[in-house]
């Protein structure tokens, strides 16, 4: 999966330069810089407290950034705000609709608020393609986590905008409503939505055509999935068989082993040099245990990202 | 670009309907404050007010009613802050509250009181107000005796008998039997008012904070006057549910004499009620949380009662506190509805009463506009 290739004569829909926010004297977006073309969908990754929200809420006019300057959409990030909220979707963290409207009073309310024509079409075709016209007139706080997490789509999809900003959209979904979802963006995505999406879930990040991993406000690393895991420049290991807890913590007494992480069963041993690790792995390894060269997955270059991260800038 | 639209506005209003509905425990309060509070104030607080402002109505040009008007002016209780030469004019003053008293020295008192004739001095009182009336009405009496004691000397003495000389006649205007509840029950409509609708606004926009909702209301292109002037209308619907329950109740529970013009006293209470909701709105847009919301309504609420006359006779305290009342809109709408009900009085009387209300409600409604958070800086 990669981005649309002609991306340089294409106008980015999300172009920044040095964004910088501080709440009192903690940085929490430092400096970020990005570019997004149209109809990517863009995986926005690191860990809670990273400033991926801070971040989204900088592109929407929900915060003013303390430095740097950008377009959303073409408009100004600094004084275009009410043109870019017009055309914004932006899905919040925690369900953000009104618990004691019911889910159409909701969707009327978002309708009316947009100035959206054919206000009753407009939401019985929202409602219809929830599949919820027979709960339509249920109070939205008495729906569980996926159907909110419906709702808020739905809702942040009525005025027909050019991006979707999600933040953590699929939080506390499970994995069948998950995989429903991305079919959903995925779809959206191909019509020509843009699509900035947070998450914590690997298979996720997977789906996305373009990632970036961000750790105490600053961008770790940016590109397509190959990119990420190529630039890490991350050799593995994987390691089978023998007392896993016991191997993990001597190999991490090891110079060359920069993590060890378990994954079930199995292993994964990481490092920079391929020749010393491999060396490292002969002499701490005995017969009984298996080990062969694999390729980096994204977790193991996140993790190595997150350590990184705390070694620098904590 | 950021032009005021009516379909946002409305989509405000009719979302605050349906939520206001919805809220049992807000629309209990609603109602329930009002009936409490009638039943709670069934009884007056005493005090002891002082320099009330008298007018003199003096038709007889002699020694005594010129000691008579100078011990009255010696005492605290009065200050005579202007001299009128018709009844009419006295009147005029008392209606429009400018004195809480004319005292009326009629033609030939001097002449009366020395032929032993026994005359008549009136004291003519604007009664809304019984507890501030009542302990100046006492001293007159006391300090005419003590006057004619002092005058009737010489070849006069015989005069200074009991029964007096001469008498005081209290003309209590407006509420002649001084019922507390005359003048308490139309200032709960005042009191009821402040004190639910800034509390209830009060918490309009800090709980949308707390909910989470506003993030997602700020993303959207409403305009801050769009969602405060939303927020406020439903709540003068309110406003007048309760104002109307309050004169039902003191018309048929407290049978207080409505004298005056019920719709221009509605009319009016239209401004007093956008005065509070301002103010509540202001408060929620200040606070950072419903509690602060909360705390900041009681500390309005607490000058409101205390310093409005509507619990201490306004006249009674010290002038510093006067001003102080002067600001707060309760304290003119207090006249209004007193003034309305219980004196009848018209548009003109009341105007002067109006304007600071509705000043009040303008500056509270730009610090609530200018302080609103388009971000969630």
């Amino acid at each position: 999966m990669t981005g649309p290739t002609a991306a340089a004569s294409v106008e980015p829909i999300i172009d920044v330069q040095g964004l910088t926010k501080s709440f009192g004297t903690k940085v929490v977006v430092d400096a970020i810089s990005m570019k997004v073309r149209p109809g990517e969908i863009y995986g926005f990754l690191g860990p809670n407290g990273s400033g991926k929200t801070t971040f989204l809420r900088m592109l929407c006019g929900l915060l003013r950034p303390d430095a740097g300057t950008g377009t959303c959409l073409g408009y100004d990030i600094l004084r275009e705000t009410r043109e870019i909220k017009r055309r914004v979707g932006y899905m919040t963290q925690r369900f953000g609709h009104y618990e004691d409207l019911t889910i159409r009073e909701n969707l009327e309310f978002v309708a009316r608020v947009y100035g959206l024509p054919r206000r009753r079409e407009v939401v019985d075709e929202a409602i219809e393609r929830l599949g919820l016209e027979a709960r339509q007139n249920q109070l939205a706080g008495t729906l569980s986590g996926g159907w909110k997490q419906r709702l808020a789509l739905a809702a942040c999809m009525l005025h027909r905008p050019q991006l979707l900003l999600l933040d953590e959209p699929t939080a506390g979904v499970d994995p069948s409503a998950r995989r429903d979802f991305w079919e959903e963006i995925h779809q959206l995505a191909a019509e020509g939505l843009t699509v900035m999406i947070t998450t914590h879930y690997m298979d996720e990040a997977e789906r996305c055509h373009r990632l970036a991993y961000i750790a105490y406000g600053r961008l770790m690393t940016e590109g397509t999935v190959r990119e990420v895991v190529d630039d890490a420049g991350l050799v593995t290991y994987l390691v089978q068989g023998g007392d896993q807890q016991a191997i993990a913590a001597a190999l991490r007494r090891e110079e060359a082993v920069q993590q060890t992480v378990a994954f079930g069963e199995d292993l994964h041993v990481s490092g920079h040099d391929r020749a010393a690790l491999e060396a490292a792995l002969r002499d701490a390894l005995g017969g009984d245990v298996r080990w062969r060269p694999i390729d980096s997955g994204l977790e193991d270059v996140f993790i190595s990202l997150m350590r990184r991260a705390e070694d620098n800038f904590r | 670009m950021s032009v005021f639209s009516f379909t946002r506005f409305y989509a405000v209003i009719a979302k605050e309907f349906v939520q206001m509905r919805r809220d049992r425990l807000t629309f209990a309060m609603v109602l329930g404050i009002p009936l409490l509070q009638l039943v709670l104030f069934g009884f007056a607080i005493n005090s002891d007010p002082r320099h009330l402002p008298t007018a003199l109505l003096v038709q007889d040009r002699g020694r005594l009613s010129r000691s008579i008007a100078q011990a009255m002016a010696n005492s605290d209780y009065f200050d005579f802050e202007r001299e009128v030469s018709t009844e009419e004019e006295a009147h005029a003053l008392i209606e429009r509250g400018e004195a809480q008293f004319v005292l009326q020295v009629p033609e030939n008192f001097e002449r009366d009181v020395l032929r032993g004739d026994r005359p008549q001095v009136l004291v003519l009182a604007d009664a809304t107000d019984p507890t501030a009336t009542n302990v100046a009405l006492g001293a007159t009496e006391k300090l005419l005796s003590r006057v004619l004691d002092d005058e009737l000397s010489g070849p006069n003495a015989w005069l200074r008998s009991s029964p007096p000389a001469a008498v005081a006649v209290v003309h209590a205007a407006y509420n002649p039997e001084a019922v507390t509840q005359y003048n308490i029950v139309p200032g709960l409509m005042a009191v009821v008012l402040t004190m639910t609708l800034v509390l209830i606004t009060g918490l309009a926009i800090t709980r949308e904070s707390e909910r989470g909702t506003m993030e997602n209301l700020l993303a959207t292109p409403v305009l801050p006057a769009e969602v405060i002037l939303g927020k406020i209308v439903p709540f003068i619907l309110v406003g007048y549910v309760q104002a109307g329950l309050i004169l039902i109740a003191g018309r048929y529970l407290f049978q207080v004499p409505m004298v005056g013009s019920i719709p221009l006293l509605l009319l009016v209470t239209f401004v007093f009620v956008v005065a509070n909701l301002a103010v509540g709105i202001t408060f929620s847009t200040l606070a950072r949380n419903q509690l602060q919301a909360m705390q900041m309504g009681f500390f309005f609420f607490l000058p409101s009662i205390l310093l409005s006359g509507f619990m201490f006779p306004f006249r009674g305290m010290p002038v510093w506190a006067q001003y102080l009342g002067e600001v707060l809109p309760i304290t003119h709408f207090l006249r209004i509805v007193r003034g309305i009900l219980l004196k009848g009085s018209g548009l003109a009387a009341i105007a002067p009463e109006i304007v600071p209300i509705a000043l009040f409600a303008l500056v509270a409604l730009t610090i609530g506009l200018v302080r609103f958070r388009r971000t969630l800086d």
